[in-house]
């Protein structure tokens, strides 16, 4: 079945956890034993509503403080689709959390309270989606019921919306308004009787819609290789298959291809999955190649068309996001880790801060948790990349810390 | 005729991942319930690696209260694939004096596995542990990464955890540190039995409709077991049953059900309104009972 990822974002008070419990509800994705403690926990609460909160907040913490503090991964489907959502919390301080949800996801619903409008937190929202190339974004202005369901109010803001859009960079991105209330399900799945006003899907017939080239952004081929094959049994004597998955675009037999790095030229003869073989895959296939040539290919490598050649360099321009507590600071030594790369790397520099409210960027020496920046690295190996806006997956790498092995810092290679 | 390979993209994540592991870790392990989600790994971990063989062992950490049914499935399934299986046994901790067996009407040894399995890690130096468990089964697991890291006494520190960006993943880990993964995190129940059904898998006979003695309490359904303690008054009685997830058989709920194939249990796993996790009685204990079970090394 195809799956569909989507990335919710909002402020603590805006609904997001009611918008994706009414999803789940209205989707009959609810077992009647997660309801029935969602009844019980809400009533002991003294709510005469449901409080669908209860259905996603997963962490003790959370429970206690009745906020969400990390991406919480939730499921439904409807005949036609498999839906993941990745629940980020909308605290400032957890930029992180919200890349971390964005760089995973197809779909982006941002959550705007009816009552508030556009604030800086949905700018901060947008700018995210933008920066890591969300291609659909909802736009789902909620608690209409709480301003007398105004037509006013929500074209108000669109227009604030509008203009916010109007400043991205990414003009391929397509942007959706919904006016909803999640709480009692107007426009979520079923349409709203308090809006006759709006004729435009609601939330779910809108992700019932998305076809894959809606949401995926085709590029060139590649294919980084996670490891060689080579069963050296009776029957399989000779054989080396590379193992990896495809990305960006088709790999058929007889594409000729190039090996980097050693620039190896070669031809696909055969595409193997489990124990079958295939003329053609697709991206986003795991995948086994035999090349014609014995040659010798390692963990690391990348296989591409020789036609469609990456860029080859030891230094690159990138927009960062940290997130770890200790600070990114120029000549600090990481690991990066870019596909199934993995190289020792120094910062350069650190040239300024981005605001991720749209107003420009502060010159800048280092940059703190949940902060973005321009940061120029230096690669102890080459790496074979193109640039995040042309080919997303060879285009992010992460940053690993070398004392303490954690994800310190995630990145988006710029076009030089 | 062009014939392409069809993209499922969960299928896909998890042999990326499989992958994954054998080049980032020196000795990965893949721990082997004999439940649907254990046995769907081994059939992913075969196309990962095919046609070599799968490259590492498979652990049971057996708590001695198992399903026969289960026990000799899992022997046929190692022989058949020629894999290697590592069983390590609760009962050696109990006897050993490490743990404490419960007593009473809920006893169960399901917690005590965490004990074995944290000294067969350390026994084998396993850097990689390879579970099915999935992200829809409850709230704390939804929290878990795909590559999860536990210190030296297997605990799992869900406020500090290593954000994992696209399909990027992270196994560097100190000395004495593991990894649990996870192949299967954004696989839905149904999204398994779907895929055993399509890949015709195939499962132990208690997946399946059966008649089976058992005895009521709190609703559900118990297998009358010398190993499941009952109170006397609650009587004996023969059912048509079947399991929807496999644990030890103290800590697992039957089902009423006549679904005796797995078209007919896909069937009743879309139309169930009771979610798998309400058959099993380990995580009634309290709200939090499983994310307190994974601080402590659980799976």
């Amino acid at each position: 079945m195809e799956v569909l990822k989507i990335a919710t974002a909002g402020s603590v008070d805006d609904g997001k956890s009611t918008l994706i419990g009414r999803l789940l509800y209205d989707t009959q994705s609810l077992t009647t034993d997660k309801l029935e403690a969602i009844e019980k926990s809400s009533k002991q609460k003294g709510y005469d509503y449901l409080d669908f909160s209860l259905a996603t907040d997963g962490l003790v913490a959370e429970r206690e403080q009745g906020i969400t503090i990390d991406v919480a991964h939730i499921y439904f489907s409807t005949a036609k689709k498999s839906y993941i959502i990745a629940d980020t919390p909308g605290h400032v301080e957890y930029t992180r959390n919200m890349v971390t949800g964005a760089s995973t996801s197809q779909v982006s619903i941002i959550l705007i309270d009816a009552r508030k409008g556009v604030i800086e937190q949905t700018y901060r929202h947008f700018f995210i989606n933008n920066l890591l190339r969300v291609k659909e974004v909802i736009v789902a202005v909620n608690k209409m019921d709480l301003v007398d369901y105004s037509e006013e109010v929500y074209n108000k803001i669109k227009e604030d919306f509008q203009a916010l859009n109007a400043k991205s960079t990414f003009k391929e991105q397509t942007v959706s308004y919904i006016p909803l209330s999640a709480i009692n399900g107007g426009n979520v799945v079923d349409k709203s009787d308090n809006m006759p006003w709006y004729t435009g899907q609601t939330v779910l017939e809108h992700l019932e819609a998305l076809e894959p080239e809606d949401v995926d952004e085709k590029g060139k081929a590649r294919f980084p290789v996670q490891t060689v094959i080579r069963p050296k049994t009776e029957e399989y004597h000779d054989f080396r298959g590379y193992a990896g998955k495809l990305y960006g675009n088709n790999i058929k037999v007889g594409d000729a291809v190039t090996v980097l790095p050693s620039l190896t030229e070669s031809t696909v003869t055969k595409i193997h999955f489990f124990d079958k073989q295939f003329d053609e895959a697709s991206a986003g296939s795991s995948i086994t190649i035999e090349l014609e040539n014995d040659i010798n290919v390692t963990r690391g490598d990348m296989i591409v068309k020789s036609a469609e050649l990456p860029k080859v360099e030891k230094e690159i321009n990138t927009t960062v996001c940290w997130m770890d507590s200790k600070k990114l600071v120029p000549g600090a030594k990481y690991f990066v880790q870019h596909n199934t790369n993995r190289v020792l790397a120094k910062i350069e520099s650190v040239k300024n801060v981005i605001a991720t409210d749209y107003s420009g960027s502060t010159p800048a020496t280092q940059l703190a948790i949940n902060e973005i920046g321009e940061v120029n690295i230096k690669l102890s190996k080459a790496i074979y990349f193109d640039a995040y806006n042309d080919n997303k997956s060879n285009g992010a790498f992460i940053l690993i810390d070398i004392a303490t092995n954690t994800t310190a810092g995630v990145g988006f290679i710029k076009a030089s | 005729m062009s014939s392409i390979v069809k993209t499922n993209a969960l299928e896909s994540e998890a042999i990326y991942i499989f992958r994954e592991v054998i080049c980032q870790f020196d000795k990965p392990v893949l721990l082997f319930s004999g439940g649907k989600d254990s046995i769907t790994l081994v059939r992913l971990a075969q196309k990962a690696f095919f046609p070599a063989k799968i490259p590492f062992p498979l652990l049971h950490v057996d708590t001695g209260h198992n399903f026969p049914e289960t026990i000799e499935f899992r022997d046929r399934l190692v022989k058949e694939l020629g894999l290697e299986l590592i069983v390590r046994n609760v009962q050696d901790a109990i006897d050993e004096g490490k743990v404490v067996e419960e007593s009473g009407k809920y006893s169960s040894r399901n917690s005590l596995q965490t004990t074995t399995l944290l000294d067969a890690i350390e026994e084998f130096k396993f850097d990689a542990c390879i579970g099915g468990a999935r992200r829809d089964e409850e709230k704390a697991r939804a929290k878990e990464r795909i590559f999860s890291v536990r210190d030296d006494f297997g605990q799992w520190d869900e406020k500090n955890q290593r954000p994992e960006l696209f399909d990027i993943l992270n196994g560097k880990i100190e000395n004495g540190q593991n990894v649990r993964v996870f192949p299967i995190s954004n696989w839905t129940e149904l999204d398994v039995w779907s895929y055993i059904e399509q890949e015709k898998i195939e499962i132990p006979s208690i997946y399946f409709s059966h008649k089976r003695k058992v005895f009521l309490r709190d609703g559900m359904i118990w297998s009358h077991s010398p190993f499941v303690y009952q109170e006397e008054n609650e009587e004996i009685e023969e059912r048509i049953v079947r399991f929807r997830t496999v644990g030890d058989m103290s800590c697992t709920a039957a089902v009423d059900s006549y679904a005796a194939t797995i078209a007919e249990v896909v069937g009743e796993i879309r139309t169930s309104t009771i979610s798998e996790r309400g058959a099993r009685i380990d995580d009634k204990r309290s709200e939090a009972a499983m994310e307190k079970r994974k601080q402590q090394g659980y799976f």
